[in-house]
């Protein structure tokens, strides 16, 4: 099926099953339980889930298959938001032009940007995409502000033109982003299931949708002579070059797919949310995508979905967590005790989610340096140890020496 | 399949055909023909705040100020404000007999995380308010969010004119002042201090609040004939202003306007002071640095160095009315110092929230929207008070103050130099620094 073989369409199966039913495994407790607080099957959140995996699996091409670390990738992000909420200002609230065109843009920039930072390999490219990204993050804050709005953000309001569209609903608000005429983008069912409620919300299916063509695009280009050759630059360049191959056109071609991934997430976050601000190409943003890459497993096909959810998921949720609910959850300690532990827990949650989280990517860079996947990988052996240790590892990328 | 799930019959369908445990799935949770209708007997009220970044003191004692709302809004503590409140609808039962709960967030000062902070809160918590904010840009970014998703937004602290001005919204409400009613009240105290005849340097927060302010001094100083040399936008996320103080030193001017606020403010500011800037003489007169917008933490923050720089503010600890000396004992019982302008605002917001739900019977949006519409209340720590129906902006008398040259103690570092009436910062709806924008109308969210 699709010219997969079989290993990967398991891959892309469980990849499809998880995405379709995050709804229910995200919403694992019921509702007004303590544990409620760490449900995260509700719309935004999985939309981030999805469309941040869409992210960390463009760069991981570039990433995992070249070794050529980008720390400039959340420009391609932004510009494709900019361009998706400037097509709702000017044509229409329909979403596919909106994606297309982010698509295109990140394209043509990282084209641009690429074409200038490939030609130095190593620490010098990143440093270069580094530069690249802060200046353009500092173009949209303060120097483009009739474009980008800035600090503020670029919002929608009710004078756009949206030629193709209406400039305000009837009872005179900003219409919202749809799919087609009625299918909006922010509907969502929810399913009372006994105390579970579960969301069904039509921008993630899009999201989630777009996923899966990403991913499967992204294990065809893995499995391709096109793949091939972007492991053969990671694993030695200088051979290569050497051989009168000349390397520049694939690690170009690399970086402009990688971009355009970026474009369509970017797209993807302004079509669930039209709003653009420059913060989504800060350093710190293209620190990020580096943090999911690496977090669940660089040059692995599923790892950087599970690094993004993994990220995503203690910046939602963590983050949210505050003493109130803590001192609920001690409740049934004595006073004392529960106060004790309250203060012992206060520096991991609420706005020490940071915290949390860097204890936490230190503990897996140093005891697994393969990510999550390796994590899931050594399980799986535990599990299944001496049957077949010869066994491979099926996505991991095994440098060509 | 993802399709099949998005109509109402074909989800009946599937439920039908699932069998039993599965009840009628419901449309964007709108029971009670609004948005996060609350169904139990508790009603769940979102706090957005800056906890990182450079407003996170703002944002810490916003939080402060929330939790003593809802405490009193459920009939703990002593009741602050809503003893002197003019209003007498709340009587410490909830609103409307519901028990008030409320969850936090953190905005990080970006627009992009506020938004997805409030999100959660209105698509997970179920919450039927989002209040707070510490930064103009996040304001208006959140209140359009909840504009459209049919939530109400009481905003906390947020000082630009485009957050009533052209970004307003009918599903929101700013009790804070503006930019506009800052200039209009420290500009005839300027001149009486430092005459007609001055040189301005602009330091703008290079964003909606940073140009909204900027435009509001620059206009009403210019209007008593200050001259304006240069205005600089520095970016809101900068830590050392060194690079931005240096030049003005050789720019002729003998007024330094920082419009700052916050971490962004104190680090300008002791930058300045490190610079000698205070003890220049340019053009024969003494060189004056002017912070527009002043708060006590600021003051605090910057030390010393606020001595004699004057300011405005929407509300100090140390006024002597009825209302302000309840919130402050009762903010200080709890807490053990006096409260800020930023949970002043916030507290105020709550209960100005709660006590139009009581009123409206409802905690439908449009319900409250009417209600509050052209308010007039008082007893809540700023004299009598408007919500102005035009464009949801509370008109109230400003205080000008100024940095104390002998504290008392460590919190009372500004003294009180002139509390502007009301009459003089009014405006017209469609004064064209407010112009561009439409209120829309309110939405339920369903």
């Amino acid at each position: 099926m699709f010219g997969l073989n079989q290993k990967d369409k398991s891959t892309l199966i469980v990849v499809a099953a998880l995405t379709l039913l995050a709804p229910f495994i995200l919403n694992p407790f019921p509702e007004g339980s303590a544990l409620a607080q760490f449900n995260a099957g509700y719309p935004d959140l999985m939309q981030r889930f999805v469309i941040f995996g869409i992210f960390a699996i463009g760069f991981n091409i570039l990433f995992g298959l070249t070794g050529y670390l980008s720390f400039g990738h959340a420009a391609f992000l932004g510009v494709g938001s900019y361009s998706a909420v400037w097509m709702f200002k000017l044509v229409g609230m329909n979403v596919l032009p909106a994606i297309t065109l982010s698509v295109i843009v990140a394209g043509l920039f990282a084209l641009l940007i690429g074409f200038v930072s490939l030609r130095r390999s190593g620490i010098y490219f990143s440093i270069l995409t580094l530069a690249f990204a802060q200046m353009s993050f500092n173009l949209a804050y303060s120097v483009l502000t009739p474009i980008t709005n800035g600090e503020t953000g670029l919002q929608l309001t009710l004078n756009d033109p949206r030629v193709l569209g209406q400039s305000a609903t009837a009872d005179g608000s900003i219409p919202v982003t749809n799919l087609l005429p009625g299918l909006e983008m922010r509907s969502t069912y929810v399913l009372d299931a006994g105390p579970w409620l579960f969301q069904f919300n039509l921008g993630y299916y899009l999201c989630a949708l777009l996923l899966l063509v990403a991913f499967y695009v992204s294990i065809r280009i893995f499995r391709s002579p096109f793949g091939m050759m972007l492991r053969a630059v990671k694993s030695n360049q200088q051979r290569m070059n050497y051989t009168g191959l000349n390397t520049r056109p694939y690690t170009l071609a690399a970086f402009v797919i990688s971009g355009m991934y970026a474009g369509l997430a970017g797209g993807l976050m302004a079509s669930m949310d039209p709003l653009a601000g420059a913060e989504r190409m800060q350093w710190t943003a293209s620190g990020e995508v580096v943090l999911m890459t690496i977090l669940g497993g660089a040059g692995t096909l599923i790892g950087p979905v599970l690094g993004a959810g993994f990220i995503k998921y203690f910046e939602n949720i963590f983050s949210k967590i505050n003493d109130n609910v803590l001192h609920g959850w001690f409740a049934i300690l004595p006073d004392g005790i529960e106060d004790f532990l309250v203060f012992v827990v206060h520096p991991f949650i609420g706005k020490g989610w940071h915290l949390t989280l860097g204890i936490l990517f230190m503990l897996v860079v140093i005891y697994l340096p393969g990510g999550l996947v390796e994590g899931g990988q050594r399980i799986g052996k535990y599990f299944k140890r001496g049957s077949d240790d010869a066994q491979s590892n099926d996505a991991s990328t095994k440098p060509a020496e | 399949m993802s399709n099949s799930n998005f109509t109402r019959r074909g989800a009946l369908k599937a439920g039908a055909l699932a069998g039993a445990g599965l009840s009628l799935p419901t449309l964007l949770r709108a029971d009670g023909g609004y948005m996060n209708a609350p169904t139990g007997s508790s009603v769940t009220l979102g706090f957005n705040v800056p906890q990182t970044g450079p407003y996170a003191d703002e944002g810490a004692d916003e939080l402060r100020a929330f939790e003593l709302a809802v405490e009193h809004l459920n009939g703990g503590g002593d009741g602050g404000m809503m003893n002197t409140f003019s209003s007498k609808e709340l009587t410490g039962n909830g609103i409307l007999g519901k028990k008030v709960e409320y969850v936090t967030g953190d905005t990080q000062t970006k627009s992009d995380a506020a938004r997805a902070s409030a999100k959660s809160m209105i698509e997970k918590d179920g919450a039927v308010m989002i209040s707070g904010g510490s930064s103009s840009g996040v304001a208006v970014a959140v209140q359009g969010l909840c504009q459209e998703a049919g939530i109400i937004f009481m905003a906390g602290l947020t000082h630009s004119n485009d957050t009533t001005g052209k970004d307003k919204k009918a599903n929101g409400f700013r009790h804070f002042f503006n930019g506009y009613m800052s200039a209009a009240a420290l500009a005839p105290v300027l001149k009486n201090l430092y005459g007609t005849d001055r040189n301005a340097y602009h330091l703008t927060a290079d964003y909606t609040w940073g140009w909204t302010q900027e435009e509001s001094i620059a206009a009403a100083t210019e209007a008593m004939g200050w001259n304006t040399v240069n205005k600089v936008r520095t970016p809101l996320a900068a830590t050392d202003f060194s690079s931005y103080i240096a030049p003005v030193l050789n720019s002729g001017a003998d007024v330094l306007v920082l419009n700052h606020y916050g971490g962004n403010m104190v680090n300008s500011l002791t930058n300045a002071v490190q610079f000698g800037l205070r003890d220049k003489m340019v053009n024969g007169k003494n060189f004056e640095i002017v912070v527009p917008l002043y708060s006590r933490l600021m003051a605090k923050g910057a030390g010393a160095n606020v001595k004699g720089i004057h300011g405005s503010t929407n509300w100090h600890w140390s006024l002597q009315d009825d209302a302000s000396k309840a919130f402050v004992k009762s903010f200080g019982t709890k807490y053990g110092f006096p409260p800020s302008q930023a949970a002043h605002t916030c507290y105020v917001q709550t209960l100005l929230y709660a006590d139009a739900a009581q009123r409206a019977g409802t905690f439908n949006p449009c319900g409250i929207v009417e209600a509050l519409e052209g308010f007039e209340f008082d007893g809540l720590g700023n004299g009598p008070t408007l919500y102005r129906a035009d464009d949801h902006q509370c008109f109230k008398d400003v205080l000008v103050v100024r940095g104390k040259e002998n504290p008392t103690s460590e919190f009372d570092l500004l003294e009180v130099v002139e509390v502007t009436p009301r009459a003089q910062v009014e405006y017209a709806p469609d004064h064209p620094m407010f112009a561009g924008g439409a209120l829309g109308s309110c939405n339920p969210g369903a």
